[in-house]
């Protein structure tokens, strides 16, 4: 199992999401994240004054797969996430040790798997 | 000390009041009369100061409406355009408004006045010396041209450029409310029409109906905010940011409501006020039920932003009728006006992006209250020369024709309103869109007016990271280490039981 963080514009948040879901991967988690990188800070004016902010708002999105969806993950992220713009993000890669669904109990890469259709709630 | 002086002042007044009798009876009653218009104009200052601070309604309302990232430029919108009308309405707007309609010597003609241009001390307008009463009654029209105005920017939110505003403003104040006043209460064309006035007590045509076509005009040559439509061109949701915000612009605009209605009777004979204030509470009233019903029906939920917009449609559905009508009679205007918002809103969004409702709260439900003066008005009330509504034609003795008479009047108001502010509200914006332009960059408006048009957040710090409040810092580089914190004995001992 791999767990695939991107740090992503706000804006590619909604098409990645809904590719995932017609892909079969509904599950995933998003976090606001404010961070710096090579992207500029912003400058504010305020009162006259000037000031400058030098972290940036960015989501962090989170999605447990297996091993053999890595790559149609990351191209979905890639596919939508990419401007050509510095500030377009990064994507990381970690292992998975263990995956257990609370409900059941259940633990392994079936955890993993989309809620059968009968299954899907609402 | 405080007393006797206080005791002293008063006694000179009284004296002022009282001496002048003794000279003779005919001076007491000139000081009286004198003394009545200053009571009158009390209530007229205390009327504005209430007008006033709807501005500050219009505010809340409209940031409560907007996504957070435009939530600091409906602040510099609101400041900017009061002080633009403001100067407007000195240099030009009032003359064109109040400076006489050409009779009996008077300067100026049917369509605008002719007098009071650059409001100042030694000046005659329309025949008469300005006073202190004549600059308190000009600021009290100020106050309802720049309620007006706000109305205007409810449909243009988080994506106009500011600079429309300056230019609009300015001829909003100058030519736009003033012509539209002019024509209703300055002696103007719909004061007489076949011997009837159009009667519009405070202005449902006049101020919202005004302000509402010319968001019309504004929305037309804009167009829809990124998103708002999807790709099958269905409508979708983009909540504003705070309904608490919403709330209080609502319950503002209410209180300032008293005012707007309550003073439009530029007297205290009577306490006439007291009806007017009455009938604008059952209609606000009415006006919530109404939109929460509807809305209910509609979607099971009672909706918040509904029930406020019901609120603001029942008030406006009340102004023009607040002084003609009796008490039975409001709930019943400010309840259709609450039903009329909630499906105007779903209606008008389907084609339309107005984002807080201007165009049914302050539109559709200013055209329902001008022609519910000609449904309700009662023949105990009405001014001179108007028929009664058309209920008295029906159920009274009041003769049916001269009802239906009124009926029209009240539409033709309706109609001459659009029309001429529709025209050079189109004019206006066409010109500023062909010039300057009318509308932010699309990567502006993504990123909000906010940070694009006033390089700042509406909430400032949303971005900056604050420090945490822990004895666990770091100490400072050269700093002497910190001394040992000692553990509370007490706890030490709880914690080894």
């Amino acid at each position: 199992m791999k767990k695939i963080e991107a740090f992503i514009r706000h804006e590619a948040f909604e098409p990645i999401r809904a590719e995932l879901l017609d892909k079969g991967f509904p599950s995933l988690s998003i976090v606001e994240a404010k961070g710096s990188g090579r992207q500029k800070g912003i400058v504010e004016q305020y009162r006259g004054s000037t000031l400058t902010v030098n972290v940036r708002p960015k989501l962090k999105l989170e999605v447990v797969v297996e091993d053999k969806d890595k790559p149609l993950v990351v191209e979905t992220i890639l596919k939508h996430a990419r401007t050509g713009e510095v500030g377009d993000g990064k994507i990381f890669v970690l292992p998975v040790e263990e995956a257990v669904r609370i409900r059941t109990g259940e633990g392994g890469e079936t955890v993993l798997q989309a809620h059968e259709g009968s299954e899907m709630p609402a | 000390m405080k007393t006797k002086l206080g005791l002293a002042v008063i006694g000179a007044a009284l004296a002022s009041l009282v001496l002048p009798g003794i000279a003779s009876a005919q001076g007491v009653s000139e000081t009286l009369d004198a003394k009545v218009i200053e009571l009158d104009m009390v209530w007229v200052a205390v009327a504005t100061v209430l007008v006033f601070l709807m501005q500050a309604g219009f505010m809340f309302l409209e940031i409560g409406f907007s996504r957070q990232k435009n939530a600091g430029t409906g602040v510099a919108k609101v400041l900017v355009n009061l002080a633009i009308v403001t100067l407007a309405w000195w240099a030009l707007g009032y003359g064109v408004a109040e400076g006489g309609d050409g009779s009996e010597g008077l300067p100026g003609n049917n369509f605008f006045g002719g007098s009071g241009f650059f409001f100042h001390f030694d000046q005659i307008v329309a025949g008469e010396a300005v006073t202190g009463s004549t600059a308190m009654l000009m600021l009290f029209g100020l106050a309802f041209c720049a309620v007006s105005l706000a109305i205007v920017w409810g449909t243009t939110l988080e994506r106009i450029k500011f600079g429309a505003y300056v230019i609009y403003a300015a001829v909003f104040g100058a030519v736009i409310y003033p012509l539209i006043a002019h024509a209703v209460w300055g002696g103007g064309l719909l004061s007489d029409i076949g011997g009837k006035p159009v009667m519009d007590f405070a202005g449902s045509s006049v101020v919202h109906l005004t302000g509402a076509v010319g968001a019309l005009a504004a929305l037309l040559l804009l167009g829809p905010r990124k998103g708002k439509y999807d790709a099958n061109g269905k409508p979708r949701a983009i909540p504003g940011h705070s309904m608490p915000l919403v709330g209080l612009g609502v319950i503002i605009l209410w209180i300032g409501w008293f005012g707007f209605n309550g003073g439009s009777t530029f007297e205290t004979s009577a306490s006439f006020f007291g009806e007017v204030m009455l009938n604008t509470q059952l209609a606000a009233a009415a006006g919530v039920i109404g939109a929460s019903l509807a809305v209910w029906l509609k979607s099971r939920t009672l909706d918040v932003g509904m029930a406020g917009n019901g609120a603001i449609a029942g008030l406006v559905g009340i102004t023009a009728p607040s002084g003609f009508v009796e008490f039975w009679a409001a709930p019943i205007i400010g309840f259709i006006a609450g039903l009329i918002v909630v499906y105007a809103v779903l209606a008008i969004e389907k084609l339309l992006d107005d984002p807080v409702g201007a165009l049914s709260a302050h539109g559709l439900a200013g055209i329902w209250g001008t022609l519910a003066v000609g449904i309700f008005a009662s023949p105990r009330l009405i001014v001179e020369g108007a028929g009664p509504g058309i209920w008295y034609g029906i159920f009274g003795d009041a003769s049916f024709s001269t009802a239906i008479g009124q009926l029209g009047v009240q539409g033709l108001a309706v109609l001459f309103t659009f029309v001429v502010v529709f025209a050079i509200s189109i004019a206006t914006f066409a010109l500023i869109k062909a010039t300057i332009g009318l509308r932010v960059s699309d990567e502006e408006e993504e990123a909000g007016l906010d940070i694009s048009s006033h390089g700042m957040y509406g909430y400032p710090e949303q971005f900056i990271p604050q420090p945490e409040y822990s004895t666990g810092l770091p100490p400072a580089i050269g700093a002497p280490p910190p001394a040992p914190v000692a553990a509370p004995a007490q706890m030490t001992a709880t914690e080894s039981r």
